[in-house]
């Protein structure tokens, strides 16, 4: 992994990435989308309201991924001093928050024609709410301090306490009396959803991943670039 | 058409969650360029002033900081 350590040689990897991820997000979601609205039947209970599904599911599965990767990678920072796992903690999280939201959201969205409410103070929709906090937690942290340094490893403190959050969610359904419906592609015995609503679920679960790679790649460049400035000018002042 | 757009009666819970979605996914890219583009362009405009300082400090015989103040 030190091999990737070196931001010259990120850049340049991920040059060769960037077209590729990018275009394998669009081509992603188009299929997903069609997938999603047209290619799959309406549920034989939820009526058409299933296809909320296929944009909230991806982006609760994304709130937990992206944040285990910034704990992974708060964890690399805070132990070999990995410059680049730092940036990528910080670069990530704006995007993870968005997941955690969209997520939220569409759950609200749902729930409301068919809990008969948009929100109820159970574990899972609790736990996922401190998740989004968590998230907007870390990013006020990190840009806190004067010296990023100090903002970072504070961040990434936070990161890894934080992490005990994860399983609390994906248990959570198990755990506690709860609206929400237990897993059903993530368990024991293989997915209980049937191949036409799990393909589209699956597609866009690829695209939002996807999408992340991209913009991720792009965000973790601009803070190599902004490092590189903050060094430029520290060398300007003490002249 | 009409009746794919009424989404079963559930239209005003299936087109918002859709459209949030593309939202905050699209205004995120938006944002990550924009600010890649900014700080490319600081990154540059820092860089392209160096040389000439460097020059500067060169000619002066002894260069010390308030020499370096006067040229801002």
């Amino acid at each position: 992994m030190h091999r990737f350590a070196n931001p010259a040689r990120f850049l340049r990897l991920s040059s060769v990435i960037l077209p590729w991820s990018a275009g394998l997000t669009v081509v992603l979601f188009i299929v997903g989308l069609y997938l999603s609205l047209f290619g799959s039947p309406p549920d034989y209970q939820q009526g058409e309201t299933v296809r909320i599904m296929y944009i909230h599911v991806p982006a609760a599965w994304m709130s937990l991924f992206v944040y285990s990767n910034m704990a992974i990678a708060a964890a690399v920072g805070l132990v070999w001093k990995h410059p680049l796992a730092d940036l990528f903690a910080k670069a990530a999280a704006p995007i993870g928050a968005g997941f955690t939201f969209l997520c939220l959201v569409t759950g609200s969205l749902w729930g409301a024609p068919m809990w008969g409410t948009w929100w109820v103070w159970d574990a899972r929709l609790t736990s996922v709410l401190i998740l989004f906090f968590l998230y907007l937690g870390y990013m006020a942290l990190v840009n806190a301090f004067d010296d990023p340094e100090r903002g970072v490893k504070a961040g990434n403190v936070l990161l890894l306490v934080g992490i005990v959050n994860v399983p609390i969610i994906k248990f959570s359904v198990d755990w506690w009396n709860t609206l929400h419906q237990p897993a059903s592609v993530i368990k024991m015995g293989g997915p209980a959803i049937a191949g036409p609503m799990l393909w589209p679920l699956l597609t866009m679960a690829f695209a939002f991943t996807a999408y992340f790679v991209t913009v991720s790649l792009l965000r973790v460049k601009s803070e190599i670039v902004a490092r590189k400035i903050q060094t430029l000018r520290m060398a300007e002042a003490r002249g | 058409m009409a009746e794919f757009f009424a989404m079963g009666g559930y239209a005003a819970y299936v087109w918002p969650a859709y459209a949030l979605g593309a939202v905050i996914l699209v205004w995120l890219l938006v944002a990550s360029l924009h600010g890649l583009r900014a700080r490319e362009a600081t990154l540059k405009a820092l860089e392209g002033s160096r040389p000439a300082r460097r020059r500067s400090r060169r000619d002066a015989a002894a260069p010390g900081p308030a020499a370096e103040m006067g040229e801002g």
